[in-house]
């Protein structure tokens, strides 16, 4: 028996580790199926992480080695090379490795921090033919940074996830040229300083509510057709431009990587495609927490680590079998709010709740309501679907509270 | 000199091989593309007909029904994943009803057994989810699925591990008859034989001119396909067609051996043997066509959608013949195509002792072969005494299809041997899974430029041109 395994060596399952050890639990091991411990930030050589859990810029690789030291030296056990094949009900972890084959370990607690995987060409449907020369931007990234190899030289990027407008930036000083950065919407998706830093300072032109419609060349990818779309998000005939190119790169959006989730029965949400949760990430299946973007998709990895330092914190209180847990207020959204994280608050304590708008909006209203009497307001002069909101409510505004619902107000 | 050459490395040509390999004979396999099962036999529906389709009397029909009852055992001794799932044509009225009532008939006398028509509530009894319309179905017991693709690798190595060569990129562009053999040429290489068996598929007349046989031509009728995640697998059990009519065969829907569903296919006329796109047409049409025989159908669920194109021939049925000595024709072989494999190379193989080649069997012929699949199908004790042995086996390299070093790497050590990425994804899997690569194409190129020896830029994603690394970073 182990008090706690945390599947996932990225941000979230490191500091999550560190969390429920300085919270008194020193039964801990992380499983990893890279060989290093790092996660997606392994392959993110630019700046801009850290600025607000650190106060300085850092780079994925110095971010994670903080992070990833500070587990060696409280002497969390790591498994690398390790991959977790299922979860049972009973929370039984079945992983495999080249040291010990397929084993078993059975937890007392569990915290999925798998992460999220890019959205694939395949779910796009994009007609046309199937060359090489199609990537994700993450895979192109990988290449680039950690193989020390450029895909290719002529580029489109579609979609304009932070990713592709960070390959954008990378690309083009490796030598590649790229041609039109396409994004379905008529906002990005990516932030704003990274819209600034990797394509302005470039002139690489931004065409937004643009999609691929069709992909050219039998062998190596030689061009794509874009066309602008309608309010619908239908591509208008009229519109047909043909770019050539041999490389396509996909940024169209990540998936929460939940499939383990699945077998142990825990609710997902259909909107972020993670887990349900409460105030402490736990899921609907008690002893079972859910952190960083396997949970709901991030900007930032210092609210990945913020994130996870709760559910570390939560498992350690689990296991140790304190439970505050007195309340079950449901939260719901009105749509143009699109998810909070939690979905339930089950304590009366103070609960930052974290929100996604659905569009870029100006002049807003968050208000929060017990029915219809108004909880709390919090002004906004602009909130977009790529930056994350956070509501702060305190222990007091929760009492006699027995559901929340999150609206968005437009001013007049 | 080879005894025997045979021009297309697909199904076809791959069972020809397997069946000649069992004999004292020299026999080399060509292909133009840089794997085999590059044509009709990677992208098709992956279905063991029952064989009530094909007109009675028909060399289709006989091939089929003989085919797809030889299958199981084809597919057990070569370790192809083979289930029989059955299958039902469903049917939404009275006129289809009457359809269904004569394609019984029409089964029954091609030899197909246990065919049977099923109401609404009997299929409700099999088959839950299927459409709300739906009134009626013809049930064929003997229906099944299959791996395609697997099953030429896996004939194709088995040929190999009995001698058999396997030479890709090399296209036949020109016959020539010396009287005693034949001399076949490409671009830059050439190679003789006596006899020759064309099994080109989509090209198959073109191969036919190049030996002055034009008494017929085969043309390519595209059909697409929507492959939908693992999730969406067990929607249904069963493959589930609709009811032929004045519109073709229509849209199946179909599990596949490997947990998959499938869609699909169209039916579009085209001029271009090379033209294996997908259209925006047809994305807007297939789910809401699909979701008529099977409710439920979830709309974001694709993985990948594909196209492949059948050989339609002018005769109306397969054209296997010898129009000149030493020499056959195994051409237009569309659909049922697959189903009749091993029918296809039993019979050719008669046809050839009846032109004059001398079959001697092998003392002692390989007539099976280790599954690809054997790490995955292996009981947990059996796993680990394999990693202990090659840790390997231990590494997962795909986390979608959860495929392991180890199985990659006996892929490409194993015959016949994948030298680029897609070649790797129909041996393995790995690539093949919901993220379609993303995650695992990077190790997958490292590991084949390290045991191939060939630098990072001459990896190809499947021969030719298509590189999928244009060149080292500065360092
Ligand atoms: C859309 C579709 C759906 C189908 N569904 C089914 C089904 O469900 N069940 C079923 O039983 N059948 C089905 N079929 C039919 C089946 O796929 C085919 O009958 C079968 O794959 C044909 O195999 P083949 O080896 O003849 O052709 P191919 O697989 O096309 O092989 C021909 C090979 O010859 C090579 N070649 C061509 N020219 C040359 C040259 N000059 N030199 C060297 N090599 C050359 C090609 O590169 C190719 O590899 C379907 C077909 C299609 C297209």
């Amino acid at each position: 028996m182990t008090d706690l395994v945390i599947i996932g060596g990225g941000p979230a399952g490191m500091s999550a580790a560190i969390s429920a050890y300085e919270n008194g639990i020193k039964d801990i091991v992380i499983l990893e199926r890279d060989d290093e411990l790092g996660g997606i930030l392994r392959q993110c050589i630019h700046n801009g992480f850290g600025l607000h859990k650190f106060k300085e810029e850092l780079t994925g690789p110095e971010y994670a080695h903080r992070y990833a030291k500070k587990v060696r030296d409280l002497g969390i056990n790591v498994k690398l090379n390790t991959m977790v094949l299922d979860i049972t009900k009973d929370k039984r972890v079945i992983a495999t490795n080249s040291q010990e084959g397929v084993f078993e370990i059975q937890a007392r607690a569990i915290i999925l921090a798998m992460g999220c995987r890019e959205r694939a060409k395949g779910a796009l449907n994009i007609a046309g033919s199937r060359p090489s020369g199609i990537y994700s931007a993450g895979t192109a990234q990988k290449l680039v940074n950690v193989k020390g190899y450029l895909p290719g030289k002529e580029i489109v990027i579609l979609g304009s996830g932070d990713i592709g407008l960070i390959m954008a930036r990378r690309m083009t000083l490796e030598g590649a040229c790229v041609k039109a950065v396409c994004e379905l919407m008529p906002y990005s998706s990516g932030l704003a300083r990274n819209i600034e830093q990797c394509l302005n300072d470039f002139n690489i032109p931004l065409r937004l509510s643009h999609t691929v419609v069709e992909l050219h060349g039998r062998e190596r990818l030689e061009g794509v057709t874009i066309a602008r779309v309608d309010e619908n998000r239908r591509p208008i005939k009229e519109s047909y431009e043909f770019i050539p190119c041999d490389t396509l790169l996909l940024s169209c959006g990540l998936i929460p990587e939940n499939e383990l989730t699945k077998g142990i029965g825990a609710e997902l949400s259909s909107v972020t495609n993670g887990s349900v949760v409460d105030q402490n990430r736990e899921t609907t299946v008690s002893g079972v927490f859910s952190c960083g973007n396997v949970l709901h998709v991030h900007d930032l990895v210092d609210y990945v680590s913020e994130e996870a330092e709760i559910a570390g914190k939560g498992a350690s209180e689990y296991i140790k079998g304190i439970n505050k847990k007195g309340a079950s207020i449901g939260i719901t959204v009105d749509g143009k709010i699109r998810y909070t994280v939690p979905q339930i608050i089950t304590e009366k304590k103070d609960v930052t709740v974290y929100l996604r708008v659905n569009n870029v909006y100006k002049n807003v209203k968050i208000n929060v309501y017990d029915k219809d009497r108004l909880v709390l307001s919090k002004k906004k002069l602009k909130v977009a679907p790529a930056e994350m909101e956070a509501v702060k409510l305190s222990a007091s505004m929760l009492e006699g509270v027995e559901s929340l619902k999150f609206v968005l107000e437009e001013e007049k | 000199m080879y005894d025997v050459v045979i021009i297309g490395a697909g199904v076809v040509g791959g069972m020809i091989a397997r069946e000649l390999s069992f004999y004292n004979l020299k026999i080399c396999l060509l292909e133009k593309e840089n794997d085999v099962a590059m044509g009709a036999t990677k992208a098709n529906s992956a279905i063991v007909h029952a064989g009530f389709d094909a007109k009675v009397g028909s060399l289709k029909a006989k091939l089929n029904v003989r085919g797809s009852q030889m299958m199981p055992q084809v597919a057990k001794d070569l370790g192809v994943k083979y289930i029989n799932n059955g299958s039902l044509v469903v049917g939404f009225n009275e006129e289809d009803e009457k359809t269904l009532e004569s394609l019984k008939e029409r089964g029954e006398a091609n030899g197909v057994e246990g065919l049977k028509i099923l109401n609404r509530e009997e299929i409700l009894k099999i088959e839950p989810n299927i459409g709300k319309g739906v009134t009626c179905g013809l049930y064929a017991p003997s229906g099944a699925i299959i791996c395609p693709y697997d099953l030429a690798v896996s004939a194709i190595g088995n040929a190999m591990d009995n001698g058999a060569e396997l030479r890709c990129n090399f296209e036949v562009t020109q016959i020539k008859d010396l009287g005693s053999h034949y001399i076949l040429r490409s671009q830059d290489k050439e190679i003789s034989a006596r006899y020759i068996v064309n099994c080109a598929g989509i090209y198959s007349d073109k191969i036919a001119k190049m030996v002055g046989d034009d008494t017929f031509c085969v043309h390519p009728r595209r059909g697409e396909y929507l492959l939908l995640d693992k999730e969406c697998g067990d929607i249904i059990s069963h493959t589930i067609f609709v009811t032929p009519s004045k519109m073709g065969k229509g849209i199946l829907v179909s599990p596949t051996v490997d947990g998959n569903l499938l869609l699909g296919p169209t039916a579009v006329d085209t001029e271009d043997k090379g033209d294996k796109s997908t259209t925006v047409e047809f994305f807007e049409s297939i789910l809401d066509i699909g979701r008529k025989s099977v409710d439920s159908i979830p709309a974001n669920k694709t993985i990948t959608s594909f196209c492949g194109l059948r050989s339609v021939g002018s005769t109306g049925d397969f054209i296997i013949n010898s129009p000149v000595k030493r020499y056959v024709n195994v051409a237009a072989i569309e659909s049922p195509g697959l189903s009749s494999a091993p029918a296809i190379a039993e019979y050719t193989c008669q046809l050839l002792t009846s032109i004059g080649l001398s079959l001697v069997k092998k003392e002692n012929p390989i007539t099976k072969r280790k599954s690809m699949h054997h790490f995955r199908e292996a009981t947990l004790e059996e796993k680990n005494q394999m990693i202990r042995e090659n840790p390997s086996y231990g590494k997962i390299i795909c986390r979608c299809e959860g495929v392991t070093e180890g199985e990659i790497l006996d892929a490409i050590r194993r015959n016949p041997r994948p030298t680029d990425l897609d070649g790797i994804k129909r041996r393995t899997r790995a690539q093949m899974g919901r993220c379609q690569g993303g995650f695992c194409s990077p190790y997958v190129i490292e590991l084949l430029s390290r045991e191939l020896n060939i630098p990072y830029e001459k990896i190809t994603k499947f021969g030719g041109e298509s590189y999928v690394i244009a060149k080292e970073t500065k360092k």
